[in-house]
């Protein structure tokens, strides 16, 4: 498709097609709204239901009929003209020419040189920013090895390349999200040694009493318990890995029992840390949730501080797929009545009370999992806590020591952290932690957000820096040439 | 959406992709990552560090970390696991920065 010098205006650009995006814009959609849907991925469904062109998620398993129900909306929305599905593009900047007024413009590019990429800008009067979340990391001596992975990205392999990425595995960290990723390596037969769960979580159902008004959850959580029996993988609790063993790969972890578990494949995952850079980049408020992840502040409509944008799902605090859904939801009825279009208001009252639920069962969960305290005591001199930059623990400590770095910004500046290739998107957490403890106190969303603003939200060429510069009307022609400019600091 | 099931209309086939790894023949699923690829062929690690030349190879597997860097067709930094396999694709490891050879960058020194 030739990209036109006008680019195309719609009443709202939804910006991922995850649990909350596709609901968005889906009702949003079916609201009467002209909508556009940008998504990194290649299939609808976002990281949760991820799947591949064949194995599309089982409608029998973990909220498979909703997303059945919500690929159907979407495609006959296609079809009907109102909705422009962009896959495989992402957002690489948001600009609105006046500010808190008129129409915003997304800039797009594809994931990688040559993805094909249908439209390099599209116009929108509102935004829903529904960005969702990778896994959160800690460092821990070692977790640089080739073999350990983000228990997400584990997943992925499994869900959406039909891979598995070992043949011996330990998953650990924290939260109910390591069980699917153990029961699903199980299945694919890969042998779990363990899950080491690091909190102390005595009869893991009881803890979920908050999920008593979320019956969908309990009969999940019973599913999980069976499989983990049925594939025989002990669920030890209180049990942290303390240092990943290997020398060009990963050998097997040392628990704090002092116990060795030899495997291949160690996955981890610590909660989940929601992308917040377009929120940011629009300037919108944030505030640190409960799990100590910087979120977008959204009121009860689902909007943010800036007039049009609206989030919803995981940029406004972790809270899992049913939540999200409501909160897209909700977002398509607040941008539809701001079109003074129909809207049931009870249909507005029913979403509300499932968000509060949600957000309760949420809360019960991050009080259940939280980052163990006293994580930062397990790092040593040389553990790498910036992968990219690898910048170790004992340079933190001394960019702090001898040369007054006392906040995230300044360690940046000084020592590096959150400077390289991923932005600071995986150490971001583990840096303002750090940091706000080796200043004995501790860390706020004030330590968060220079972590997580980026001046880009993607990989830009210099092609596409120069057209917009120029404002020149042309597509940018040389998608392969690289810049540098990914990896500035500070917008 | 993508050519690749034309190629291989079952999920019980014999691989049907064929691409090389510096040289060597790695093989593919239609759908699979490249990163998939290697891992799927026990290769674990394709880039090096540029301070202390460590080895890494997928770890976030979903874009976000960029530590999968990887030589496609000649075409450096490219995240593994992003980029879908497609037959005769030539994939080569990097060193450094991946940025191929001789360039500087990836990282801010602006500001």
């Amino acid at each position: 498709m030739a990209m036109s010098t006008d680019p195309p205006m719609y009443d709202v650009a939804v910006v991922g097609a995850g649990p909350a995006g596709l609901s968005a814009a889906v009702g949003a959609a079916e609201a009467g709204l002209d909508v556009a849907l940008i998504d990194a991925g290649r299939l609808p469904g976002g990281q949760y239901w991820r799947h591949d062109d064949e194995h599309p998620p089982h409608p029998g398993h973990r909220d498979g009929r909703l997303f059945a129900r919500l690929r159907a909306r979407l495609h006959h929305q296609r079809r009907l003209g109102r909705l422009h599905y962009l896959p495989g593009h992402q957002v690489w900047l948001i600009d609105r020419p006046r500010p808190d007024t008129g129409p915003f413009t997304l800039r797009l590019n594809g994931p990688y040189d040559t993805a094909p990429v249908e439209r390099d800008r599209v116009r929108a009067r509102a935004l829903v920013l529904c960005c969702g979340t990778h896994d959160r990391q800690l460092p821990i001596p070692g977790w640089d090895l080739p073999g350990v992975m983000a228990a997400g990205g584990v997943q992925a392999l499994l869900k959406g390349h039909r891979t598995a990425a070992g043949s011996r595995a330990v998953v650990a960290g924290t939260g109910p999200f390591l069980l699917p990723v153990a029961t699903g390596l199980a299945q694919a037969g890969v042998r779990v040694l363990a899950v080491c769960e690091a909190n102390p979580v005595h009869g893991w159902l009881r803890h979920l009493g908050g999920a008593a008004r979320v019956p969908a959850k309990s009969a999940e959580a019973l599913r999980y318990a069976a499989l983990m029996a049925r594939h025989r993988i002990p669920y030890r609790t209180r049990a942290a890995v303390t240092e990943i063993l290997g020398e060009d790969r990963v050998r097997g972890v040392r628990l704090d029992s002092g116990e060795v578990l030899e495997a291949d494949l160690v996955a981890l995952g610590w909660g989940f840390t929601p992308a917040l850079e377009l929120p940011l980049m629009v300037g919108a408020d944030t505030r640190r949730d409960l799990d100590g992840s910087l979120v977008a502040v959204v009121d009860t409509h689902q909007r943010t501080t800036v007039p049009d944008v609206l989030a919803a799902g995981e940029t406004t605090g972790v809270g899992g797929a049913a939540l999200a859904v409501a909160e897209g939801r909700l977002a398509a009825l607040t941008v539809a009545a701001a079109h003074r279009l129909p809207v049931d208001p009870r249909a507005a009252r029913r979403l509300r009370a499932t968000i509060r639920h949600g957000r309760a069962f949420a809360a019960a969960l991050h009080g259940t999992y939280p980052v163990p305290a006293g994580w930062t005591d397990r790092l040593t001199e040389r553990t790498v806590v910036c992968r990219c930059e690898e910048v170790t623990y004992g340079e933190l400590c001394r960019a702090r020591d001898e040369l007054g770095a006392e906040d995230p910004r300044t360690m940046k500046l000084l020592a590096r952290p959150g400077m390289g290739w991923c932005q600071g998107r995986i150490c971001g957490f583990a840096v303002a932690a750090v940091t706000a403890s080796l200043t004995g106190r501790p860390a706020t969303a004030e330590d968060l957000r220079p972590l997580s603003a980026r001046p880009f939200a993607a990989l830009v060429t210099l092609g596409e820096l120069a057209e917009m510069a120029d404002g020149d009307e042309e597509p940018g022609a040389d998608a392969a040439e690289e810049s540098g400019a990914d990896g500035d600091g500070e917008p | 959406m993508s050519h690749a099931r034309s190629e291989c209309g079952t999920r019980s086939g014999a691989p049907s992709y064929r691409l090389t790894f510096d040289g060597a023949a790695v093989t593919a699923l239609p759908g699979q990552s490249v990163g998939a690829a290697l891992m799927a062929a026990g290769i674990v690690s394709w880039r090096t560090t540029r301070r202390e030349g460590r080895p890494r190879g997928l770890f976030c597997g979903i874009g976000v970390c960029f530590d999968c860097l990887i030589t496609v067709d000649g075409r450096p930094g490219q995240r593994a696991c992003l980029v879908p396999a497609r037959d005769g694709m030539r994939l080569s490891a990097e060193g450094g920065d991946g940025e191929g050879d001789g360039e500087g960058g990836g990282d801010g020194d602006v500001d």
